[in-house]
């Protein structure tokens, strides 16, 4: 279970003609995501959702509030202790390496200590419309195109197989056969594992497959509940929507 | 061979035995073994350090290893090794060298390596270069290359230095005639306060030849590097150079590119970054569980492959 208690976010920002030099990106967000979820987080676009993605993971440290996993503060704690307890964090911009091939990406995600075989890594890229023989020797490099780069990335995380995984936009750049595949995958982790997704997604068809739904906006949780509850509002288009304004 | 020389042996060569094919093995200022076949023949220089090596044409799938190594304190060597090739091969040459010293007086070794590649050849040249031991005494290596290749001849070479050489200058120059085609692949690592120097000087004389030269290097501690190349465009051909740097701590790089175009079709490009490891890539390999030293590790590792 992940706990969000009055989370804020804010950087001083000194360009701000405001009379406030900082600028506040997360205000005071409660949350609480339960074992065994899929929570769809959606919002307009600089709302806050990467910043608290970022939060959760500890690539950001919050102002002040406290996050809490599994019943410990982990608000003081490194990315790499997070990654430790079974967070995982597949990145809206997936990072480029130069002389990091796919299957070094992938043998690290799924964890030094297990020996990966060719044929495990290949699995991984065939979940995400990737012919593995044409990737698996591939660098990470600015030679992958960004749709690419970007199934890799969440192939690291499916590898990597945790309690909690966030998925910052993973449909971003990626096609339109991959994206039904992609669908399915989300579907079949969920159901499969007892492990906890968290997608930031402007699609209805993932929104569509979570058991709940968080609106962020303006670094605020403006809405939350069951498809059912949630779905109707946000398609009634942005012009009318509350969300959205 | 104590357990040291075939320590060094192994860095430089990748051999745990005698290696297939030809070859010469120099340790401590003599060459201490040999072997030849039929098409590739060694020989004693007669009036300095070093061997000629000659290669009959049409000679194909062979190797030659050409390994030197030094282990005792305070040598100084000046080694010539020619390589003649004939028309038509296709051959592979591994040299490299190893210093040991682990006393306080200075070791080096300085060599030149001139190629002499006949038409249609392909040559794939690699050396390695290695120092260990906990003397005062530098370990130094100065290597020059001199390469001419002949018409549609292909040369690869791939240099790598990445342990305990204190100082090195290295200096390759080529010439290439027409069709032919060389590409180049440096990796550097100093730490330390190891200073490198690699410099390249090349003339694309004939048309259709082409270069292509990338150097990747990590500076670590308080060492320095500098890269100078140099490409001349003298016919219709390509050339393209590359540095590609990490630095570190408090490590300096210099890029000196050089490209003259004096024909309207030679095509010259030069790309050279230098910066420290994106914060971003730690971030990622953290958020996969590493630690910040392993993340770091892992990159330049990676980068240096
Ligand atoms: N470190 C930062 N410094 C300044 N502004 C930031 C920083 N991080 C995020 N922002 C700003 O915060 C807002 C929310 O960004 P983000 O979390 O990326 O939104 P979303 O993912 O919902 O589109 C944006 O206006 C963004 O420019
Ligand atoms: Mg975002």
């Amino acid at each position: 279970m992940l706990e969000l208690q009055n989370l804020s976010f804010q950087v001083s920002d000194e360009d701000a003609e405001s009379r406030e030099n900082f600028k506040e990106i997360i205000k005071d967000i409660n949350l609480t995501l339960h074992d065994h979820t899929f929570t769809a987080i959606t919002g307009p676009n600089g709302g806050g959702k990467s910043t608290l993605a970022k939060l959760i993971m500890g690539i950001e440290r919050p102002t002040s509030g406290r996050i809490v996993w599994n019943g410990t503060d982990i608000t003081e704690m490194s990315i790499t202790e997070r990654a430790n307890l079974g967070i995982s964090f597949a990145f809206q911009q997936p990072v480029r390496f130069k002389g990091i091939k796919v299957k070094d990406l992938i043998t690290l995600s799924a964890g030094t200590d297990k020996k990966l075989s060719a044929g495990e890594a290949c699995e991984y890229l065939s979940k995400v419309g990737l012919c593995a023989r044409d990737y698996i020797n591939r660098d990470v490099d600015a030679s992958l195109s960004g749709g690419e780069l970007k199934r890799i990335e969440i192939a690291t995380i499916i590898a990597r197989n945790t309690p909690l995984s966030v998925f910052d936009e993973p449909e971003a750049g990626i096609d339109l056969w991959s994206f039904n595949n992609l669908i399915k995958v989300f579907e079949e982790l969920h159901e499969t594992s007892s492990n906890s997704l968290v997608i930031i997604s402007h699609q209805e068809r993932i929104l569509n497959i979570a058991d709940e739904i968080v609106v962020i906006a303006n670094g605020s949780v403006k809405a939350r509940g069951t498809k059912a509850e949630i779905l109707p509002e946000l398609l009634e288009g942005t012009g009318s929507c509350k969300f959205y304004q | 061979m104590d357990e040291i020389q075939k320590n060094l042996l192994e860095q430089v060569a990748g051999l745990h035995e005698i290696p297939a094919g030809a070859y010469n093995i120099r340790a401590n200022g003599a060459s201490i073994e040999r072997n030849t076949t039929a098409n590739i023949d060694i020989v004693t220089k007669p009036d300095k350090q070093g061997i000629d090596i000659l290669i009959r044409p049409g000679t194909k799938k062979e190797s030659v290893h050409i390994p030197v190594i030094l282990s005792q304190s305070g040598l100084t060597e000046m080694v010539y090794n020619d390589f003649h090739i004939g028309d038509d091969c296709d051959v592979t040459i591994i040299a490299g060298c190893g210093i040991h010293n682990s006393g306080d007086s200075e070791s080096r070794h300085d060599g030149i390596h001139t190629f002499y590649v006949g038409q249609n050849s392909h040559v794939k040249y690699v050396e390695k270069h290695y120092g260990s031991g906990d003397g005062k005494g530098e370990r130094i290596m100065n290597p020059k290359t001199v390469v001419e290749l002949g018409p549609n001849s292909f040369m690869e070479m791939e240099t790598v230095q990445i342990r305990g050489v204190d100082s090195t200058v290295r200096s390759t120059a080529a010439t290439l005639e027409e069709g032919a085609k060389l590409v180049i692949t440096e990796r550097l690592m100093t730490h330390g306060s190891q200073y490198a120097e690699s410099s390249f000087r090349v003339d694309l004389n004939g048309a259709d030849s082409s270069a292509n030269l990338i150097s990747r290097a990590v500076a670590k501690d308080d060492s320095k590097q500098l890269f100078l190349a140099v490409i001349n465009g003298n016919q219709r051909c390509a050339g393209h150079s590359e540095c590609d740097a990490i630095i570190m701590d408090r490590a300096k790089i210099s890029a000196v590119p050089e490209i003259t175009a004096n024909h309207l079709d030679a095509a010259l490009i030069h790309e050279a970054a230098i910066g420290k490891i994106a914060g971003e890539q730690i971030t990622k390999l953290m958020t996969l569980g590493l630690t910040e030293a392993e993340a770091e590790a892992q990159i330049v590792n990676g980068f240096l492959k």
